[in-house]
């Protein structure tokens, strides 16, 4: 046989890759603070993080998701497969709605959590932050299902806050004022279907724009266009990251860690370790994990996700969390993500301890370093778990919302 | 008739704050308001179309955010949104602006001077260690210096402790500090005069006072000391104006259980047997309580609301003496579109920043001649400001509300009241300086609201309108607030107490004077505490 002589194809791309919004984001850009995120360029902060998560808070921020890890699934079994591959019940999630859901292994273990959009009758997109498309397949084992792999075929933008509808209406969004948290729609833009959801990882008033690639930039002027008078402003991840803390939502590798991915035995968590039990539905047929979620449930978890409300404003991060203030005992867990929350004014973090710890209400230590000038403090303060998200306004449920 | 355990006079933010510990710790406490709305100087106002205007105190830094967190103030609407940077407009057509990007604000002072810009890291680690000492005090109450109390000696010895420990150099500039001029302190820092007028505002803010005036380094520290998240020296705006502060403390307040009513002015305390037995309202109406509460200006509260004879005479006499000087008006305005500045970039982040037009310590100095003339400045200091640049709610779509803090501006011109040529007069000067720099400025002022001390004065209640309640010079601070021996926000009157910005910390929106007010009597009423303590910086 004779070796080919000429260069079948170009080498891959080294180095991160440029999204479609790229070109508009970049040109908003001044302090030149990017990171990687999943093989795409994706900004820390574009002007300061402190005043670009107000946008979040006040005004509408923009988000340039495109990198998000997106899956088409379809076929005649879509609907079963999904079922069997999430702990919640698909069936409830009729066309047009989205549902958050985590899938796990068959140790009940999280392997991510991601949000599943009902596009129409049997047509579904998974979307989330880690690559799965083996275990999806995998997956696919007795199911007439179809999984594709659509990543870089759909450019994605969160537009949060509470302006956020005024800017969607101004661009000329008909129906959006019925459209309710977790629902989505269909509508033409400059005559391309482009999808939105109202969704987002902010807790706030919000939605996410997805669009065909081509029409990335088209779209970003008119949105930009329309929010100028509503103080639109693009958005980096800190400011994302620090809004969603207080929603209290949960980040992979911060939070947990993809079960598939870990080496060493309890490092994973289950969903009911994170506090999702309210996604891990018994009653519907067998899914991947519900033997040992079972087995979890009737004998107790080892682990307690928590949110925590500190005393003091010293920022408790990667703390040892103990039962009492003297440390006694040995620690019970430790902070997974925590910030000064400059909406609530609070001291705030999340965290995973032993359980029976960690029951809201509870009072825990947490151990927090802090360095002043050169030397480092030790400060022991007190938090109070508590159950519902440090922020969640009621303009996050209002239909139709308001104008600001 | 009822008696409730505690009557707050006025609905400003100090005595919504003392209202709101008070509630807090399960007293019946009702605050009474003389306006038909809250908030005093704290305030939003609807006065054209839908545009709402913080007519009166209009940005946001020293609130304590252990009140805020404490009063849960978030969950009562109040979102205290920081802004970025200062821009002063030079009339050869240059511009100083000061960003919220460390590198841009160093290159930008490196533009003037290679040295001041490097000066700037020595000036700000010289006020932050002022700043850290006097935020150590904003949440305690000032122990007695004459005091043998185990309680005032407690903190004498730790304020002599904070002291003690910045070494003998450092106290000798602290010292310094207290006592010179800005001028003065800013001319060991910097050689451009752009800069330190851009700085030296601080320094005479709501003083009646000039830049070259002993005691007025020290204002520059009230308006540092402050934070946004931590952010000390930043300064940020309350969502929806300034009086989402007010009206979130109200809220605090109400929820737990305490009564807000308004046009309920107070005509005079009822004091029997040298006890305070509740207020006489203007209306004819009394209210009883055993404790009251004053969070007016303590010349209102002891001169206007209280009969002489009921006052030991050097008390009175004190507080006939007590400096509380008319010095700045305001001017609010509704525009119907963003003015443009020639001098500016189109995109440039400083159209966020507040803007000022006085580019030199002689204008700056000039400016309070005319004040001490009698009269308002011709050129005068302007801090503007339009919210509406970050804030969606207080103007419609593409239009906006500005915000005019003008210093300098007298209480009465030349010993008489204010005419409306006067204030006709006052306007022209502050429209005609921004216009030299936004030639569309004009043209786009739909309603504008002239505020000079007087109407202030008539309006919210504070003599002369001083917005600090009372000048922050140190014969009026710590222990000498607002009168040596009553610096712990009780009075002659058993059962009358202060908690307005005439005590210790003073003013601005704090509610620090309010939430020390609220310990003491819950102190002296036997009540667990409810007010939290410093955060602390170490």
């Amino acid at each position: 046989m004779s070796i080919v002589q000429e260069p079948v194809r170009e080498a891959v791309p080294q180095g991160p890759l440029k999204t479609p919004f790229y070109p508009r984001v970049v040109k908003l850009d001044t302090v030149n603070q990017w990171h990687e995120w999943k093989g795409y360029s994706s900004p820390d902060a574009l002007y300061c993080a402190d005043l670009e998560y107000f946008a979040i808070r006040n005004s509408t921020a923009v988000f340039d998701l495109s990198p998000m890890t997106k899956y088409r699934i379809t076929g005649p079994d879509a609907l079963d497969y999904l079922n069997r591959l999430v702990t919640r019940d698909m069936a409830k999630v009729k066309p047009g709605r989205v549902a958050y859901a985590v899938w796990c292994d068959d140790q009940g273990q999280v392997i991510d959590d991601g949000t599943i959009f009902h596009l129409r009758e049997g047509e579904y997109r998974l979307c989330c932050q880690e690559r799965h498309f083996a275990w999806l397949q995998a997956a696919t084992i007795g199911f007439d299902v179809e999984v594709v792999h659509e990543t870089d075929e759909i450019a994605g933008l969160a537009v949060q806050g509470p302006t956020s509808y005024s800017v969607l209406s101004t661009m000329g969004v008909k129906g959006l004022e019925d459209l309710k948290p977790f629902g989505l729609m269909h509508v033409d833009f400059q005559g391309v279907e482009m999808m939105i959801s109202r969704t987002g990882f902010t807790a706030d008033l919000g939605y996410e724009l997805w669009i065909d690639p081509g029409k990335a930039l088209d779209l970003w002027d008119a949105l930009f266009a329309a929010g100028t008078d509503y103080k639109i402003r693009p958005i980096g991840t800190h400011a994302l990251d620090l809004a969603r803390i207080e929603a209290g939502y949960l980040a992979p590798y911060a939070e947990f860690l993809p079960s598939d991915e870990t080496v060493r035995t309890g490092r994973s968590r289950s969903p009911l370790e994170l506090g999702l039990e309210w996604l891990v539905d018994f009653k519907k047929p067998n899914f991947n994990g519900r033997r040992a979620l079972a087995e979890e449930k009737r004998n107790g978890s080892t682990w307690q996700l928590v949110k925590l409300d500190i005393e003091g404003n010293k920022i408790a991060h990667s703390s040892y969390i103990f039962s009492n203030s003297k440390a006694k005992g040995g620690s019970i867990g430790f902070v997974t993500s925590a910030t000064w929350s400059p909406v609530c004014k609070q001291n705030i973090a999340l965290g995973t301890v032993k359980a029976p710890h960690g029951k809201p209400g509870d009072t825990v230590w947490v151990e927090i370093y802090y360095q002043r000038e050169m030397h480092w403090n030790r400060e022991m303060a007190k938090a109070t778990v508590v159950d519902k998200p440090f922020w969640f306004p009621a303009r996050r449920g209002a239909t139709p919302p308001g104008p600001y | 008739m009822k008696t409730y355990d505690a009557i707050v006079v006025g609905a400003g933010h100090n005595g919504l704050t003392t209202a709101a510990f008070l509630a807090k710790a399960g007293l019946d406490v009702v605050c009474v308001e003389k306006n038909d709305y809250i908030g005093g100087a704290t305030v939003s106002r609807n006065l054209y179309k839908d545009w709402w205007y913080s007519n009166c105190s209009y940005v946001c830094s020293l609130l304590r955010p252990e009140i805020y967190r404490s009063l849960e103030l978030h969950k009562h609407g109040l979102q205290v949104t920081p802004y970025g940077g200062s821009l002063t407009f030079m009339q050869n057509g240059d511009y100083y602006g000061s960003y919220h990007d460390h590198e841009a604000a160093y290159r930008e002072v490196a533009r003037f001077s290679r040295k001041d810009a490097d000066a700037f890291k020595n000036y700000s680690a010289d006020t932050m260690r002022q700043c850290r000492l006097i935020r150590d005090f904003l949440l305690r109450t000032p122990p007695d210096p004459t005091s043998f109390k185990p309680r005032d000696l407690m903190e004498l010895i730790r304020i002599g402790g904070k002291i003690n420990e910045m070494g003998e150099d450092r106290i000798g500039e602290t010292v310094r500090f207290w006592t010179m001029s800005v001028a003065e302190y800013l001319d060991e820092y910097f050689e451009t005069d752009v800069i330190k007028t851009a700085l030296s505002a601080s320094g005479i803010i709501g003083t009646a006072l000039g830049i070259h005036s002993p005691g007025t380094a020290y204002v520059l520290l009230h308006h540092y000391m402050g934070d946004v998240d931590g952010n000390v020296g930043s300064w940020g705006f309350a969502r929806g104006g300034t009086g989402a502060v007010a009206n979130a403390i109200a809220g605090a307040f109400q929820a737990e259980g305490g009564e807000l009513r308004t046009e309920a002015g107070v005509d005079k305390f009822i004091v029997k047997n040298g006890k305070v037995a509740g207020v006489a309202l203007d209306n004819g109406d009394e209210v009883h309580a055993n404790v009251v509460v004053s969070a007016m200006d303590v010349k209102r509260t002891f001169l206007t609301c209280m009969d002489k004879s009921d006052l030991p005479e050097k008390f009175h006499n004190r507080v006939e003496n007590f400096k509380i000087r008319g010095s700045s008006g305001k001017i609010n305005i509704a525009l119907d579109g963003l003015p443009t500045f020639p001098a500016l970039p189109k995109d440039s982040p400083l159209y966020l920043a507040d803007m000022h037009f006085t580019d030199s310590m002689e204008r700056m100095e000039r400016a309070y001649d005319d004040w001490k003339d009698g009269t308002w400045s011709k050129d005068p200091y302007i801090d503007m400001t339009m919210p509406t640049t970050n804030d969606p709610t207080m103007a419609p779509p593409g239009k906006h509300f500005m915000s005019c803090f003008v210093q300098y501006c007298p209480r009465e011109i030349n010993g008489r009241e204010w005419t409306q040529e006067d204030k006709d007069g006052f306007q022209k000067s502050v429209f005609d300086q921004i216009s030299n720099y936004s030639p569309d400025f004009k043209d786009l002022v739909l309603h504008a609201e002239v505020r000079t001390p007087q109407d202030i004065e008539n309006e919210i209640g504070i003599t002369e309108g001083n917005i600090f309640h009372g000048e922050l010079t140190m014969d009026q601070l710590m222990f000498n607030r607002p009168v040596p021996g009553y610096a712990q926000y009780r009075s002659p009157i058993d059962g009358l107490y202060m908690c307005g910005s005439s005590n210790h910390p003073g003013g601005g929106i704090m509610g620090a004077p309010g939430a020390n007010a609220a310990r003491e009597i819950l102190m002296d009423l036997k009540r667990p505490n409810t007010v939290p303590e410093n955060f602390g910086d170490d």
